[in-house]
């Protein structure tokens, strides 16, 4: 006997498809298939529910470089005393994790005078700062799939980034006022290399590596019906640029999705601030809107939940008593190089794997912990590593979209006995930092 | 629980009738109570004013768009952070603080109910997150149904039982309280970049008015016999001459009797009119039609609003209707957000600078004003600043000193720097009406809880409503100076929400035991609406049905209203 469970949330992208069915041993315990899915998704489903490979108490770092088992309850006091003796601790990631663990983090970092970031800081950080110069006009993924005959993939491959993206909502879906789906639609991918993704494009406009915003602003010209100069702009032909922009403008519902290709190359917020005007610019001649391909399931909840509880949607500083907010300054990375920082605190995110190296050696030397289901770089350089169970999976709670819709995660087996989820650790925690903080 | 006894305040309540008399008003178990033990805890309010804690009808305070709002414009912390307290978590941001500030000023200010005024049902979840983390007021939201598909669908059919039957259904999904009906048909419009801004202008696609909109929603509503009315914010806002189309869409109410248990009188209730009052052709001839607007008010009985005054404030507006704050942005070159919702809404955020200096501006905050001073009827006019389109929510003191103090107007509109030709626009200089304290209480308490069908539990000192209760350091016979309103009205003596004490010298002490209202109508089986679900979430949501109901621990403590509408 198997037990079904149906519209299943994958902790997995930004994406956040939610038709997933998972089948499960009769107690609950195990996974045995997951339909739906893209193969990580997938993947991540039934690796979780393989225990062998997963710790599953939390481990101190030894002094010879092993890790020794230690209870739930001193990982909880370890945290707890390392963040209230901090100066200037950094409370890192959340970006795998749901809304409630982020709220809970959130309290704690009041009370210790925390930073507050999450993954954004690698990621699309910079297009929330391009969203605070010049707004963003965007739309939900459902809007898209029913209205969109213009695709732009700006800087993304979401056929390896985001897989069922194209099927779900932007390339192949069949909506309501587009019943031809692929055939109606218009696709643009702007990349420097040749992807799986363009492959499927109409127009593959060939950006040379670093000169995107040159790109969008000769876009914008062009849409405005201006001349412009040169036989080759950031290595594509001039032709080439009309024909887009003429393809862009003669759409009745186009979207820019875009992703870390602009964000994090030259000219980062400078990139997406082009590409909001190019949109605005294009909303006098049709419709048109523009959305990040966020990655992480729920970093965009991250942004959510710091946005209404501190105004700001990452690189908080709550160290001064109140939230501050200057990235370039406030930033993990930031302070991290500047050794600004005397505990590292990270949930939900392998900084180890992406921070540069200077960082993750100066994270190796400081008091840490890492609250992570895996092993990863992160926590193999923490004092403590705390095993979680798998968000999504072993435990639910509400996540957003790449597009800011909530949805709730689901449950769908239970985690090894005795594990402790993201929130019941962190509210321990919590509890701890009170009673420090009163004496 | 403990009991208080508020002792010799001067008492004004227009559900039980007192007007400022001084009386004693006792609280026992979270209510108002005939009389309490003798080890209730005295409060000596002599000298000072007594009322029912404030009802705001309509304020964008918690959802997608208040978060991108504050997101999008760290500027607007600047300056205004407050320190974690001993009962409170840091707050800032002025005019779209955290939930946490929004919580605590509206207390401090005595505001104990707050509706907010445009849930779109995808993002439903959001909305109660926030509204879940802002701490003591109670809450409800109103899901947008005026650019709804199956209302459209249901609607050109002339299926009544089924249009029905959805809102029902979605109010109790998404934890709903009432229909809000923004731009009807214009939002929908919006996905092409198109808009309506008449009532007759159909639809794009659907087949349908935005008259039929309205007429159908309201139909609907008293056939569930809904505690609120439809509420609407109609088409073509914010242009000059726009109070033709206001006074077209007030129109389709004309006449219709209410229906319902709950003691509501209304079958429609207009919001921030103020937007909605404009006379002219162009911002050149621009002018108030204020006193059009307030008259047919007057004269139709079956009919409320709330003001929508320009507070002159740098601040950001957001409103579901998508295809104003595009034009908005046209206007004043600032970054524009938008967000268009599958088969429901769109909906844009702008922010604005209502600058004294600017003609158009002040005119705005005239008519606000003119819309409060004509209205003859204060039970149906409601105080609000459309929160934060209009100004923020925490500006409402100044408002209710304008609306007490012809002096305060007067002041205002002689500094303006085009004062002239702002007097020429408007009738603000020659009326001298001002508001009672009895008037603001009714403005503020009864008049905006009984539109929400809540007259017998907020906003009266009846034995047996919740104990929400303020005291204001202020005595109305003895105002020497205007200022001495706002300072009062800016931060109660001392607040109680359901019983307990939230706010005490002026400051938060409590973060009291918030509630979420929502409605649940009961309605017959409807086997074809649950089909139409069923099938529009498979073919055109990116969502799918069983992932789209809000769970009821994002409300975990809610008040819930059942409506027998079988």
């Amino acid at each position: 006997m198997s037990k079904t469970v149906t519209d299943v949330i994958c902790p997995f992208c930004g994406t956040l498809c939610d038709d997933l069915v998972v089948v499960t041993d009769d107690e609950g315990k195990k996974i045995l298939s997951v339909e739906n899915a893209c193969a990580i998704g997938a993947e991540k489903f039934l690796h979780s529910s393989d225990h062998s490979h997963r710790v599953t108490r939390p481990r101190k770092l030894q002094e010879d470089g092993s890790f020794k088992e230690i209870t739930y309850e001193e990982a909880i006091e370890y945290t707890a005393q390392m963040l209230v003796n901090a100066k200037k601790p950094s409370m890192y990631g959340w970006s795998s994790t749901n809304c409630e663990s982020q709220s809970v983090g959130h309290e704690i970092a009041e009370l210790c005078g925390a930073l507050v970031d999450n993954t954004a800081a690698v990621c699309h950080g910079t297009t929330l700062v391009a969203v605070q110069n010049v707004g963003i006009p965007s739309c939900t993924l459902g809007e898209v799939k029913n209205r969109a005959d213009r695709i732009i993939f700006w800087g993304s491959n979401p056929a390896h980034g985001h897989p069922r993206h194209m099927s779900r909502y932007s390339i192949f879906p069949r909506g309501y006022f587009t019943g031809k789906g692929q055939k109606q639609r218009k696709i643009i991918v702007v990349d420097p290399r040749c992807t799986d993704t363009s492959s499927l494009a109409d127009v593959h406009l060939q950006v040379e590596q670093g000169y995107d915003y040159e790109l969008l602003q000769a876009l914008r010209a062009a849409v405005r019906g201006q001349e412009l100069t040169g036989d080759i702009i950031a290595g594509v032909p001039k032709e080439k640029v009309y024909e887009a922009a003429e393809m862009l403008k003669s759409g009745r519902f186009g979207v820019i999705f875009f992703g870390m290709g602009v964000t994090q190359s030259l000219g980062k917020d400078h990139n997406i601030d082009a590409a909001i005007m190019l949109t605005k610019d294009l909303n006098d001649y049709t419709k048109f809107s523009i959305i990040a391909m966020r990655g992480h399931y729920n970093v965009t909840g991250s942004g959510q939940v710091l946005g209404w509880q501190f105004g700001f949607p990452y690189s908080v500083d709550l160290s001064r008593g109140f939230a501050r907010y200057n990235p370039g300054e406030t930033g993990t990375i930031e302070v991290l190089k500047r050794k600004e920082i005397d505990a590292m605190f990270v949930l939900g995110s392998d900084p180890g794997a992406h921070f540069p190296m200077q960082c993750v050696k100066e994270i190796s030397k400081l008091p840490s912990v890492a609250i992570d289901p895996h092993i990863t770089p992160t926590t193999s350089i923490c004092k403590v590593h705390v095993p979680v169970a798998f968000v999504g999976v072993e435990v639910g709670g509400n996540c957003y979209r790449m597009d800011n819709v909530p949805i709730e995660s689901r449950k769908v087996v239970e985690p090894p006995e005795g594990m402790l989820t993201d929130q019941q650790f962190l509210e321990g925690v919590l509890k701890r930092v009170r009673e420090l903080k009163a004496n | 629980m403990s009991e208080y006894i508020i002792k010799n305040g001067k008492v004004y309540d227009p559900k039980t009738g007192i007007k400022g008399d001084v009386a004693d008003v006792c609280i026992k178990d979270g209510k108002i109570a005939d009389k309490v033990s003798s080890k209730a805890k005295v409060i000596d309010a002599k000298g000072k004013t007594v009322m029912a804690g404030a009802v705001d009808i309509h304020a964008h305070v918690a959802g997608p768009k208040v978060n991108e709002g504050r997101n999008y414009r760290p500027e607007d912390k600047l300056f205004t952070y407050k320190p974690t307290g001993k009962n409170t978590r840091m707050s800032g941001g002025f005019s779209i603080p955290t939930t946490f500030k929004t919580g605590y000023e509206y207390a401090r200010m005595g505001y104990t109910t707050v509706m907010e005024a445009a849930m779109p049902p995808l993002y439903a979840r959001h909305v109660h997150e926030e509204i879940k983390d802002t701490p003591i007021i109670d809450e409800g939201a109103l899901p947008v149904f005026g650019n709804n598909w199956f209302v459209f669908e249901y609607l050109k059919n002339n299926e009544m039982d089924n249009v029905c039957a959805y809102i029902a259904w979605l109010l109790k999904t998404t934890k709903g309280y009432g229909i809000k009906i923004v731009n009807p048909g214009g939002s929908e419009a919006w996905g092409w970049g198109e808009n309506c801004t008449t009532v007759d202008d159909p639809v794009p696609y659907f087949d349908i008015t935005p008259a039929e909109i309205v007429k159908g929603l309201l139909t609907a509503n008293e056939q569930l016999g809904l505690p609120h009315s439809i509420h609407i914010h109609s088409n073509n806002l914010g242009n000059p001459g726009n109070y033709e189309t206001t006074l077209a869409t007030l129109k389709i109410a004309e006449g219709v009797k209410a229906k319902n248990k709950f003691g509501r009188e209304q079958v429609l209730h207009h919001t921030h009119v103020q937007f909605h009052s404009y006379g002219g052709d162009s911002w050149v001839n621009f002018e108030s039609k204020a006193k059009e607007v307030a008259e047919y008010f007057n004269k139709n009985k079956n009919m409320t609003m709330d003001l929508g005054c320009v507070t002159l404030d740098e601040t950001t507006t957001m409103t579901a209707d998508g295809p104003f704050e595009h034009h908005l942005t046209s206007l004043n070159h600032l970054k524009w957000a938008n967000v268009d919702v599958e088969l429901e809404t769109s909906s844009g955020i702008v922010p604005y600078v209502y600058d004294p200096n600017i003609k158009v501006c002040a005119i705005q905050w005239a008519i606000g004003l003119e819309l409060g001073l004509y209205a003859k009827d204060p039970l149906r006019t409601f105080i609000t600043t459309d929160h934060p389109n209009a100004g923020p929510f925490t500006r409402y003191p100044r408002v209710i000193k304008w609306l007490m103090s012809d002096k305060s107007r007067q002041e205002m509109l002689k500094g303006f720097k085009h004062s002239e030709k702002v007097i020429a626009a408007t009738n603000l200089a020659s009326l001298d009406r001002e508001l009672s304290m009895f008037e603001i209480v009714q403005m503020t308490r009864a008049g905006p809880a009984k539109a929400l069908g809540l007259e017998n539990v907020f906003g009266g000192l009846a034995p047996g409503m919740d104990a929400d209760v303020v005291v204001y350091n202020l005595n109305e016979d003895k105002i020497k100076n205007p200022e001495e309103i706002e300072t009062a009205f800016s931060a109660a003596d001392c607040v109680f929400k359901s019983g307990t004490m939230v706010v005490e010298n002026r400051e938060v002490i409590s973060n009291g035991n918030k509630r979420t209202l929502w409605v649940d109508a009961k309605v017959p089986e409807n086997k074809q609406v649950e089909r139409d679900v069923q099938m529009k979430f498979l073919k055109f949501y990116s969502m799918t049905i069983n992932n789209y109901e809000v769970s009821n621990h994002y409300v975990p403590n809610p008040y819930v209203i059942e409506v027998d509408s079988n």
